[in-house]
């Protein structure tokens, strides 16, 4: 058991779940995740996210004709305990009656590991997430962020295949987050486990999934990286969802978006007709003496230190968000000219 | 201000005396008769030791009775009541609620009644009508609700389905989840039922009154039994028999369990 298990390939075929009272929380999916491979499931409370994780770890099944594969051994009838996973529950689920060292020997001692070597790991783990001196505490005496330390070190202990996070950091105040997001980062790099990682929370996703599966009522709408989801968004629901985006209605021609405005640059050839684009608003800037693409008015500018977001009418139905670095200094009413640094994409399915 | 808040405290110093007394005097004094030689002429008749050796030898089949009746009935409510509120927690369903409130049943109805079905359920089964089990079973119908409602208490303030969610993710299988998680973490609600259902078989009359036989029964029927037809201080001397048998009991427990009681009595309280 000494040298690492090489990490685990997972994948899902025709995976639906339907809930006792007939909530149909998951729509049937499939869904492959590469060994050592990070995959952030991404969405709005409610839209399934939980429901796959726990089909994936064994906590419920999938409706019938839904199949788990750990590597190429199906595990769809095995039970939780007998998958080898380790889990990070939002509530902890440390036990109360055990004290910290404890806690994180558990796995050990399920499964039989002699006394001086499960002495050896809890140590081992006790300084990989710095709580030494929480060793022998009960657990209603830690704070949440050392909950949450203790929750990890225990999952990791028994060196799963596996690791599940189920939204682990959303209990935490925003620096304590931060931190702890930084420390699982970090750990997922070293351990190189295959890992699934739940969170409502974009930034979170970004920063830890190698790729991200963007879910939107029981469905999948997009698995991508970062990158991917940020830049090519698959449809509009994953675009708000992912950032802030502008959207901006006219007429396509020759590579370009015309409006009253202005006209927007293309990032590819699209059918000429009435469309709609999308772009982020770091990728607009003030024209000052370059091209100028569009003309509007400046509505509103907030000042948010390490940038200025202004909404500038005029152009789109909505007000147009514009981030650009360091202070604006204009008043409002102002005209100002923008340009677009990086071409736009056009909406798919726009109405 | 200062007035004002010594007067308060007087107020509620005095209070609280008077309620302590109005609960304690009554039984202070039945003690008393229990040990005066003659309660007509008060404590300055003199006290003896007479009237309790009296009880002693015509009613202590009683005591041993209602002893063994309260552990076999402790013992009845560990077997079926725990199990029952672990069932209930992991599956709080509507039906789990209709189950509970079924249960509570015996407790909303009178003694009396739920006796009576017994009776037209087993009267019959003559044996069974003239034994101590019969009883048993009035007791267990009795005080089950108590050690379901106090367990049930616990396993859902320490949400028992995640924990064992996160014992199975390390390995852990259904049994080792209850030995190692569940049981453990219900400890306080179980010793907590266990002191509620003891008390409540020692001291139970009502029901126990309508199932006994003459051969029989408890201690609180063979006090009512003095009461009718021996002198006050027989009776009397018999409460002290009680009270000595339980205070110990209800001292021990609490001991045993000093967060547990506390500790359900203000989950009870939110
Ligand atoms: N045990 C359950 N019984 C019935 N419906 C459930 C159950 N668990 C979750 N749901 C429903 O399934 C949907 C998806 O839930 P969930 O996977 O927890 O969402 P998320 O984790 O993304 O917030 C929700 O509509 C939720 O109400
Ligand atoms: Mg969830």
């Amino acid at each position: 058991m000494t040298p690492r298990d090489p990490a685990l390939a997972i994948r899902l075929e025709g995976c639906a779940k339907t809930f006792a009272d007939g909530t149909k929380a998951l729509a049937p999916l499939d869904l492959a995740i590469g060994a050592g491979e990070t995959l952030a499931f991404l969405g709005p409370s409610g839209c399934g996210k939980t429901t796959l994780l726990r089909l994936i770890a064994g906590l419920d099944s999938p409706d019938p004709g839904g199949r788990v594969w750990f590597d190429d051994k199906e595990v769809t009838p095995l039970p939780i305990e007998r998958r080898q996973v380790g889990m990070v529950f939002q509530s902890y689920a440390l036990f109360p009656n055990m004290t910290v060292a404890e806690n994180i020997a558990y796995g050990l001692k399920v499964r039989g590991e002699p006394r001086d070597r499960r002495r050896t790991r809890v140590a081992e783990l006790l300084a990989m997430m710095r709580i030494e001196a929480l060793a022998g505490r009960a657990i209603d005496q830690l704070s949440g962020g050392q909950r949450q330390r203790v929750a990890l070190a225990r999952a990791i202990a028994p060196r799963p295949r596996l690791l599940l996070f189920d939204e682990p950091l959303t209990a935490l105040d925003a620096k304590l987050r931060e931190a702890l997001r930084l420390e699982i980062d970090g750990l997922l790099r070293k351990l190189g486990t295959t890992a699934v990682y739940v969170t409502h929370d974009q930034a979170e996703a970004m920063a830890l999934g190698d790729r991200i599966v963007v879910m939107n009522h029981g469905r999948i709408a997009q698995i991508g990286t970062p990158h991917e989801i940020y830049h090519h968004p698959a449809d509009r629901f994953v675009a708000e969802f992912v950032g802030l985006m502008n959207h901006v209605s006219g007429e396509i021609r020759d590579g370009w978006l015309h409006c009253p405005a202005g006209r927007i640059p293309l990032d590819r050839e699209t059918a000429a007709g009435q469309g709609e684009v999308m772009f982020r608003p770091e990728t607009v800037c003030l024209a000052g003496t370059g091209e100028t693409h569009l003309k509007g008015t400046l509505a509103a500018s907030f000042f948010l230190g390490d940038r200025t977001r202004l909404l500038v009418d005029g152009i789109g139905e909505q007000s147009i968000v514009v981030d650009v670095v360091g202070p604006v200094d204009l008043p409002l009413g102002t005209p100002v000219p923008l340009r677009i640094q990086s071409p736009a994409m056009a909406a798919k399915g726009s109405t | 201000m200062t007035m004002r808040q010594n007067l308060l405290f007087w107020l509620l110093l005095a209070f609280t005396v008077a309620t302590c007394a109005f609960l304690i005097v009554p039984i202070g004094l039945s003690l008393l008769a229990g040990v005066s030689a003659n309660w007509q002429l008060g404590p300055s008749g003199g006290l003896t030791l007479r009237w309790i050796e009296e009880v002693w030898s015509l009613y202590s089949g009683t005591v041993v009775r209602s002893l063994v009746l309260a552990v076999a009935c402790l013992i009845a409510d560990l077997l079926l009541g725990v199990p029952l509120a672990y069932v209930l927690a992991r599956h709080p369903s509507r039906r789990a609620r209709a189950i509970e409130e079924l249960i509570m049943l015996p407790v909303a109805v009178p003694g009396l009644a739920t006796a009576l079905a017994l009776i037209i359920l087993y009267g019959g089964w003559h044996q069974f009508r003239g034994s101590s089990s019969f009883i048993l079973v009035g007791h267990v119908l009795f005080t089950l609700p108590f050690m379901v409602r106090s367990v049930l208490a616990v396993l859902a303030s320490i949400d028992v389905k995640t924990l064992e969610e996160g014992a199975a993710s390390l390995g852990a299988g259904p049994w080792r989840r209850l030995a190692t998680v569940v049981l453990p973490n219900a400890k306080p609600g179980i010793l907590a039922g266990s002191l509620m259902v003891v008390t409540l078989s020692v001291g139970e009359f009502n029901m126990t009154w309508m199932l006994h036989t003459p051969l029989t029964q408890t201690l609180p029927v063979g006090l009512a039994d003095a009461y009718a037809s021996m002198r006050l201080e027989i009776a009397s001397a018999y409460t002290v028999v009680f009270l000595l048998m339980i205070v110990p009991l209800l001292i021990l427990m609490q001991l045993a369990a000093p967060s547990a009681v506390s500790g359900t009595a203000a989950r009870g309280g939110k």
